[in-house]
């Protein structure tokens, strides 16, 4: 992919290709012509591609560092708990890919077969995609500019052979630049089912939020809903809760009721959940805790019935949503208690 | 920083900074009268880039009154994360209107003493719950206009805050500041293995851009229980792997 000029007005403004930084961009000439404004055919390509995909579901945030990476990687695992769910997860996080080290695939590569890329299997019905899976060594950075990260996401919704999926996750970068763009205007043939946004307690975190809200509705993406992580530290010792990250400002309670935007739930600063990798194949009691009570935070009780059309339906109690009640995940049974969500 | 602090003038461009020094024959850009700078970093989000730079500021301004000076140090802090400006909330200067004069932009002042001054696209925006969507070109353009347009005058230092990442924001900062000599850069991280991770490849960016790095943070190391006075790590420290 060839790096754009550094002052490049961008291929859709009226001024592409013919700036003074166009000159000597081997693409100036296509810009000038107008035939970059014209819409990506890889657009149509997608929505072909991804029609074996039944639900796709963003998870975003304007702020980094609220667990959207934790969150999507426990909830590809949550769902994927029902072998007969296919699950799907793509981390679109360019310059900080953090699925492979969360599900525990550091070190895996990318095959290419004759359908396109194939995704690394955490389980059969776990597959896992990311740049990082690219890299030769974990420790290279990915430094590119809006272009190159766009011209990967495209290969990723593309090029790679999905197959049948129930649930395709996309795991974003915290902001609303080129890789939100990018993916929105990628799926926009495709059906995108909606936005789950993460946020923490604190209101640095929600203004972010509101922004992420506003970039929704800007380019018409639905919102499923809010999930508010680290609401309360559990104190391992005395099991006691504190509020690391206080809600002067009421939380992600308060800006759902003002934006009128589900509160699919909150879940709590858990030292096990920050440190743990989700990794089926070492099933040990503590990851199996940590999935269940993300996906448990969403209500999904029955992996047959599309959380997000329950999230519409859903009732609220102290901030836990109850779905339809039909056959309970034994798993979450556990967990999905009133003093496990809030 | 205590030579900084007790006057001592560290030409731009010294040694110890990288990147070319600024020509005597050369006109002087708005960041001529800033002594040092300091980029604050970080691979990961959401582990206190935006904290850290505040609290250095508010530091480094009373760093001159402790080591005897007669005034505190002049701080700016130029923030550089366009999609989430937390700066301003940060130091109570929501709302705030950002005014010209000759010299361009005119920073806005934190403090009654005027002694520290920031500059965040959160002034540009008439509602501050509008989302900054733009790519990369349009967030490089505001990136050269907030070195170059903006009045920054007379700075012992200049602290950037950035976004997370290895990206448009981090070239642009690091090319349009490279004239000036940073004095380096600060990562941040906190102490799990995937903030460690993405601070690993942050290194890698510093190393190829030739910034000088000037030390890593661990932020949020551990939460004392204020129940039982408990030490309770975040998670197990992997910042020495």
């Amino acid at each position: 992919m060839e790096e754009v000029p550094q002052g490049c007005p961008g291929t859709g403004s009226a001024q592409a290709g013919r700036g003074a930084s166009c000159q000597g961009c081997p693409n100036q000439r296509l810009c000038a012509s107008g035939a970059g404004a014209a819409p990506d055919p890889a657009i149509e390509e997608i929505k072909e591609k991804l029609k074996t995909v039944k639900h796709k579901i963003l998870v975003l945030s304007g702020k980094g560092g609220v667990g959207k990476s934790t969150f999507s990687a426990h909830l590809a695992h949550g769902l994927a708990e029902d072998e007969n769910t296919q699950v799907a997860l793509l981390d679109i996080d360019i310059c900080g890919p953090s699925i492979p080290k969360m599900m525990g695939l550091e070190g895996e590569q990318v095959h290419q077969s004759g359908s396109g890329w194939s995704p690394v299997f955490l389980e059969d019905n776990l597959g896992v995609m990311s740049v990082g899976f690219l890299l030769s060594s974990p420790d290279d950075a990915v430094i590119w500019r809006g272009p190159k990260k766009n011209g990967m996401i495209k290969q990723f919704l593309r090029d790679v052979d999905w197959g049948e999926v129930d649930y395709l996750i996309v795991d974003t970068p915290p902001g609303t630049s080129d890789e939100h763009l990018s993916a929105v205007q990628y799926l926009s043939a495709a059906h995108v089912d909606g936005a789950v946004i993460i946020t923490t307690p604190q209101e640095v975190s929600l203004q972010d939020v509101r922004k992420e809200i506003s970039f929704c509705h800007k380019v018409k993406l639905p919102i499923i809903g809010v999930v508010e992580n680290m609401s309360v530290f559990v104190c391992p010792k005395c099991k006691k809760e504190s509020q690391i990250f206080p809600p002067t400002t009421g939380g992600a309670e308060v800006l759902c009721q003002d934006l009128k935007i589900p509160l699919l739930g909150k879940v709590p600063l858990d030292p096990h959940i920050a440190g743990a990798k989700v990794d089926a194949r070492t099933q040990t009691g503590r990851d199996e805790a940590c999935a269940p009570a993300w996906v448990g935070a969403l209500g999904q009780e029955d992996p047959t019935v599309c959380p997000w059309e329950e999230a519409g339906k859903a009732q609220q109690t102290r901030g836990r949503c109850r779905g339809k009640r039909t056959g309970w995940n034994p798993h979450l049974v556990r967990v999905v208690t009133k003093d496990s969500l809030f | 920083m205590e030579a900084a602090a007790a006057g001592s003038q560290q030409p731009l461009g010294s040694s110890t900074t990288c990147g070319p020094r600024v020509s005597e024959l050369t006109e002087a850009g708005n960041l001529a009268g800033v002594q040092h700078i300091i980029l604050v970093l970080s691979g990961k989000g959401g582990v206190g880039k935006s904290t850290i730079s505040t609290e250095l500021a508010l530091a480094l301004r009373h760093a001159g009154k402790k080591c005897g000076r007669p005034a505190s140090l002049q701080v700016g802090i130029l923030d550089v994360d366009l999609c989430g400006p937390s700066i301003p909330r940060m130091l109570r200067a929501q709302g705030r209107a950002v005014h010209q004069c000759d010299g361009g932009w005119v920073p806005v002042y934190v403090d009654q003493e005027q002694s520290i001054c920031l500059m965040s696209v959160g002034f540009l925006l008439e509602n501050p719950d509008e989302a900054v969507v733009w790519r990369g070109p349009k967030k490089n353009a505001l990136i050269k206009q907030f070195v170059s347009d903006v009045a920054w005058g007379q700075l012992d230092y200049l602290v950037v805050d950035t976004p997370p990442g290895t990206s448009d924001e981090h070239m642009a900062t690091v090319d349009a500041l490279r004239p000036y000599g940073p004095l380096g850069a600060l990562v941040v991280t906190t102490p799990q293995a995937v903030s460690v991770g993405d601070v690993r490849r942050e290194l890698t960016f510093c190393r190829k851009t030739g910034l000088r790095v000037l030390g890593v943070v661990e932020n949020m190391s551990g939460f004392i229980c204020p129940h039982c006075a408990a030490l309770c790590p975040w998670t197990q420290s992997s910042l020495r792997a």
